[in-house]
């Protein structure tokens, strides 16, 4: 390490203070909100029937630890969020490759896929709701139907931004539309994929939660609205923590994998 | 010398929506093995739209193109190699998978095929490289795994579409020179199409001179250097600059 010159010791040091001020900054935040929204309850400057406080909503998540509803409403919200997510990708990805490969087909279906995506989806989650049933199924299909209209457009029109000239290689290489397909199309777009299943776990979620705020027993969804309805707010509190926690947890998963992509092919 | 591709009174016209541009009219040529076939011509003439035709990917409207006497169109995978003007090797895989490429589309992959991709890679320099990514390579050296991707389908005739184009002027002519060599070692017959005159003249044993947009035939001048001379020789020796004048004249010549 004596190799080091004192300008890039002075880089590094700069850089590390850099990096722990941000740090800081980040705790300072979070403290601060956490410390005064639980002053302001206990001094009795916001009324904590219905603002709570950071006690109460912890003492709620340790009650509900204990008994175990906690696991299963977050396990359900889970487990659906992640079914709509899985299936939204692998419905999406096939739609596209079928357009990429027709024309005629991607062009018939153009408006139609266009319209269905900028439709507000919580206004199809009743419909849907009314003809599957009050179940599991509902809810993943609203939450698939929320994210994958989107996806399509967005991945097609990244299968068609592929560089024609790379097409035109496999051609003359003796491939076919297939070869196209597996080896320049596909790989060229895992980056857009990536980007694409990013949003869609914010969206499969946001779909998830409509569908159990409309019908559902169990899930984050049906706590939020039950806890609103009987004004349990810290019911209400609690479940939109573990809201956030699942969709940061579930983005650094999705960050994770893509890393190790972009890690594996440079 | 054994006749390899008959080109005989092919026509071809782009067509839109608003209206039809004709991009070649009664182009007539033969290539005999070991040829090595310059093209010229001022830029926009159609040299491209020849290439494709001449590579099977697309049909001529009027006309045809026979390579041992059999319509080429949509037959050709391994037998016509194309050098595009750019490398295109693919980021995601390593110079070895780029360079088998095309042996895996073709699904000849066998350990015999391997071998001798390797064998070339080891000849040409970038054997070490080979577990390599394409943007850990030199131009220079990318254009060499472009044209053993290439040559590892074992093509009866090479087409280089501008393949020095993207490259920077010195590297330009060193690769010019090693490709040039390659294609001499492994015995292939070309057909390079560019725009840069020096380049068909220290390159081809041919030049072909294409007219204005809708391309003709202009003129085929024979061009004869004594053997074994490398083409970065060739531009050295009194000869070039006589060829280079003539093609220059013929190319500006409107009549």
């Amino acid at each position: 390490m004596s190799e080091i010159s004192l300008a890039q010791q002075k880089f590094l040091l700069a850089q590390k203070k850099h990096r722990r001020t941000v740090a800081a900054g980040r705790l300072c935040i979070f403290v601060l909100f956490l410390g005064i929204w639980e002053g302001a309850a206990r001094l009795n400057l916001i009324d904590s029937f219905f603002f709570c406080s950071p006690s109460g909503v912890a003492l709620c998540a340790y009650d509900m630890l204990m008994d175990h509803t906690l696991f299963i409403h977050a396990g359900v919200t889970l487990f659906e969020t992640i079914s709509s997510f899985v299936l939204t990708t692998v419905l999406a990805l096939l739609t596209t490759i079928i357009l990429w490969l027709n024309k005629k087909i991607s062009e018939t279906l153009e408006p139609y896929l266009v319209i269905l995506n900028s439709l507000p989806k919580s206004a199809l989650a009743p419909l849907l709701i009314v003809w599957l049933g009050a179940n599991y199924n509902t809810i993943i299909i609203t939450g698939i139907s929320v994210a994958v209209f989107g996806s399509v457009l967005s991945l097609y029109t990244s299968f068609q931004s592929v560089d024609p000239e790379k097409i035109k290689l496999i051609k003359t290489l003796g491939g076919k539309k297939y070869h196209i397909l597996t080896k320049v199309v596909l790989p060229a777009n895992i980056p857009a994929l990536f980007a694409v299943m990013k949003v869609n776990i914010g969206l499969c979620l946001v779909g998830v939660i409509i569908g159990e705020f409309i019908s559902s027993r169990q899930g984050l969804g049906y706590l939020i609205i039950y806890g609103s309805q009987v004004f349990k707010l810290d019911w209400v509190i609690m479940s939109i923590v573990i809201l956030c926690l699942l969709a940061w947890g579930l983005y650094s998963l999705l960050s994770h994998f893509e890393k190790r992509y972009l890690k594996r092919i440079s | 010398m054994e006749k390899l591709m008959e080109i005989r009174h092919v026509g071809y016209s782009y067509h839109t929506m608003q209206g039809e541009t004709p991009a070649l009219h009664n182009i007539n040529f033969t290539v005999h093995k070991g040829d090595f076939l310059a093209i010229v011509g001022p830029s926009g003439c159609g040299k491209s739209t020849l290439l494709s035709l001449l590579a099977g990917l697309i049909e001529p409207e009027h006309g045809s193109i026979l390579l041992y006497g059999q319509k080429l169109f949509r037959k050709a995978g391994g037998t016509i190699g194309y050098m595009l003007q750019h490398d295109h090797l693919l980021e995601w895989r390593t110079i070895e998978k780029n360079v088998l490429l095309g042996l895996e589309i073709q699904n000849k992959l066998t350990p015999a095929a391997k071998e001798r991709v390797f064998d070339m890679l080891k000849t040409y320099g970038l054997y070490k490289f080979k577990n390599a990514r394409p943007s850990q390579l030199s131009g220079g050296m990318r254009q060499r795994a472009a044209l053993i991707r290439t040559l590892a389908l074992e093509p009866e005739i090479l087409l280089l579409d501008e393949p020095f184009s993207a490259l920077d002027y010195q590297t330009r002519l060193t690769v010019g020179d090693d490709i040039g060599t390659i294609i001499k070692k492994e015995q292939k017959t070309a057909i390079l199409v560019t725009h840069d005159l020096s380049e068909a003249v220290s390159l081809g044993s041919q030049v072909l001179v294409l007219s204005k947009r809708p391309a003709t035939i202009k003129n085929v001048i024979d061009i004869s250097f004594p053997e074994n001379i490398s083409p970065l020789e060739r531009r050295n020796l009194p000869e070039f600059k006589d060829y280079f004048n003539k093609i220059w004249k013929e190319l500006n010549d409107n009549e």
